[in-house]
């Protein structure tokens, strides 16, 4: 399951400026796979991947820690109304979230997006938004 | 065997007319043979769905009162060509709106209209004594027009060149986006149920004859803008009333850097009259091949990276130099499919009778470039030939004095055979200096991967370099990576000051 972190840095004591990720994967043993990461002085955005089993309990150990945690289950969200399953989102997409299926149809594979937004762009009837 | 158009047109009237789609043509000459087939099947329906910018529509608005002689005209802030008669206009599919704070144009008007939406027309005039009205501003629907008729220049490619990417950065372009490397490659067509792909000596597509275009009925006007059939790459001009158009089939898009397009949907219905026509319409995917260009190339020419068939780009990868490469399609299979398959069902129904061209589209015609009459500046024509440069070998404080002696920024770098192999700039010399002063040598500082241009580059091409990278030098070099002159920001300014080979 994918989950969305966000944490402050601007003060001492927040999140940001502990190794709060790492203290998580140390004390629960679960494995946290980072997919994309966007830190800068002020705050922090982390896009995680957790085993489905693990996630309340990472989920519940960041929020103590002071992290933001949003649970990213449509990542990417299709406008059926907009697309009109051209395929343009297909090869832009890193993580191969795009296929036709056997209809020429275009079937989206969610749980794999890591929220690069190439697709977004790339999507000629802006039918591609990310979600919230 | 052969069978006339008035036998199909008569079967189509009486609901017994055979009519399968392009897609399916193949299954059954394969079991058939092609006699029975031509026995079997009266009419392939075809289809294509996809951004075909040449497009647009004329609009009758109309007569005020008092009246008004359009002299420019906008729809909803897109203008539209005013320059015919005094409520006539022309709106293309690409142009965009004057305000731009959001990707709108043409076609999204033109989608409103299908949809049924309202759209403000505004308009202004110098005032003559038949037309007294100076301008005027009024909400529109589609029906409210005495004519919308959508006349597309140039629509239904026979095939279309797929486009690849061979430089360091992502590419926005018509064909969408280009990652780079050849990271993707994409592609334009319906392949098999491309309309021209099954009638590739236009015998029975040509001026005249009926087709589906947009949801509505329409015809081929003729040869479209740029047909060029010699090469494998015919067009279609093609007409039809907006007012039977639907949103499902016409819909505007943004190729992202790029600008506005318009998607839309054309099938044309072919009358299975011989063997001829049931051996052009089996045409499969396979069948019909074209290139991979790479479109890093910013010039008229592109070379091509591969010969690929639809069959391959549709298989969802390609390869490239022994590399494979994922594909993404612009228009839509599914689509081409769903114009298929509706022309089939009018057909079936008898809404729609076949007809034979009324004109003839020459299948061996090739379009030519531009003849340009004035010569295009090359980097030749502007470059510095006195080039100061220097060995990799060499100490910065080398390079500091020479950059300051000649009162240069850029030093190109060369190795002993005089070949390029970096640059560096006063700017790398002086970050040298003020960091530790542990790098001693001009190759510990200086640019390896250096952008460069060559004598023969348009100017624009190498002048968008400059602004694309944020530098201000490109070295020159010749097809052995030999420096031979140096393109700086400042040399571009000879343009100006009639300084243009003769």
């Amino acid at each position: 399951m994918k989950l969305l972190l966000t944490f402050s840095r601007k003060g001492r004591s927040d999140p940001g400026r502990e190794p709060v990720i790492a203290r998580v994967v140390k004390e629960t043993g679960v494995l946290i796979n980072v997919e994309k990461a966007n830190i800068d002085s002020m705050a922090g955005e982390v896009l995680v991947d957790v085993p489905d089993a693990d996630a309340d309990l990472v989920r519940r150990r960041l929020e103590e820690a002071g992290v933001t945690v949003r649970v990213m289950e449509n990542a990417i969200a299709r406008d059926e109304a907009e697309c009109v399953d051209c395929g343009a989102c297909i090869s832009v997409c890193p993580q191969e979230v795009f296929s036709f299926d056997e209809e020429w149809r275009i079937r989206v594979s969610s749980e794999r997006c890591v929220l690069c937004g190439k697709c977004i762009q790339a999507c000629p009837h802006g039918a591609l938004s990310q979600q919230g | 065997m052969e069978k006339s158009l008035d036998l199909i047109n008569a079967r189509i009237r009486d609901g017994t007319a055979r009519v399968v789609t392009a897609e399916e043509m193949p299954g059954i000459v394969d079991e058939l043979g092609e006699e029975g087939a031509l026995a079997e099947v009266d009419v392939v329906t075809t289809g294509t769905f996809g951004a075909m910018c040449s497009s647009g529509a004329f609009f009758n608005f109309g007569h005020a009162d008092p009246p008004i002689r359009m002299e420019r005209v906008w729809l909803n802030d897109v203008e539209a060509y005013a320059g015919i008669a005094a409520v006539d206009a022309y709106l293309g599919a690409t142009q965009e709106a004057e305000s731009k704070d959001r990707p709108y144009g043409g076609a999204h008007v033109l989608e409103e209209l299908v949809a049924g939406g309202t759209v403000e027309l505004r308009a202004t005039s110098h005032g003559t004594d038949c037309y007294p009205r100076r301008s005027i501003t009024t909400q529109l629907l589609l029906e409210d027009m005495n004519q919308a008729i959508m006349v597309n220049p140039r629509n239904s490619y026979q095939r279309y060149n797929a486009a690849s990417n061979t430089t360091d950065r992502t590419l926005n372009t018509y064909m969408g986006t280009l990652l780079p490397r050849c990271g993707n490659v994409s592609y334009s067509g319906a392949g098999t149920l491309s309309p021209l792909a099954n009638d590739p000596g236009f015998r029975v597509i040509g001026g005249g004859v009926p087709i589906f275009l947009a949801g509505g009925e329409g015809m081929i006007v003729g040869e479209g803008t740029q047909h060029s059939a010699g090469g494998g790459f015919g067009t279609l001009m093609v007409a039809g009333d907006m007012k039977g158009m639907r949103q499902e089939f016409l819909r505007a898009a943004v190729m992202n850097g790029y600008g506005v397009t318009m998607y839309v949907g054309v099938g044309v219905p072919i009358p299975v009259l011989d063997t001829g026509i049931v051996r052009s319409t089996a045409v499969r995917d396979e069948d019909i091949l074209t290139d991979v260009i790479d479109y890093g190339t910013p010039r008229r020419d592109r070379p091509s990276l591969a010969k690929v068939s639809y069959a391959d780009l549709r298989s969802g990868s390609v390869e490239i130099g022994g590399e494979t490469v994922r594909t993404s399609s612009l228009s839509s299979y599914r689509r081409a499919r769903a114009v298929a398959t509706e022309l089939k069902d009018w057909i079936e129904r008898g809404k729609m009778e076949l007809a034979l061209p009324t004109r003839r589209i020459d299948m061996t015609k090739r379009a030519r470039p531009m003849r340009e009459t004035a010569v295009t500046p090359r980097v030749r024509d502007i470059m510095n030939r006195q080039v100061i440069s220097i060995t990799e070998d060499e100490e910065i404080r080398v390079a500091a004095k020479r950059l300051l002696k000649d009162e240069t920024n850029h030093l190109p770098v060369l190795d002993e055979n005089g070949t390029l192999v970096g640059i560096i700039t006063t700017y790398d010399v002086s970050k040298a200096v003020v960091t530790d002063g542990k790098l001693r040598q001009v190759k510990d500082i200086m640019t390896r991967k250096v952008i460069k241009t060559t004598p023969d580059e348009p100017v624009d091409v190498a002048a968008r370099k400059l602004e694309q990278n944020n530098i201000s030098a490109l070295p020159v070099v010749d097809a052995t990576n030999r420096v031979v002159g140096i393109l700086s920001a400042i040399d571009l300014g000879k343009l100006f000051g009639g300084r243009r080979r003769q």
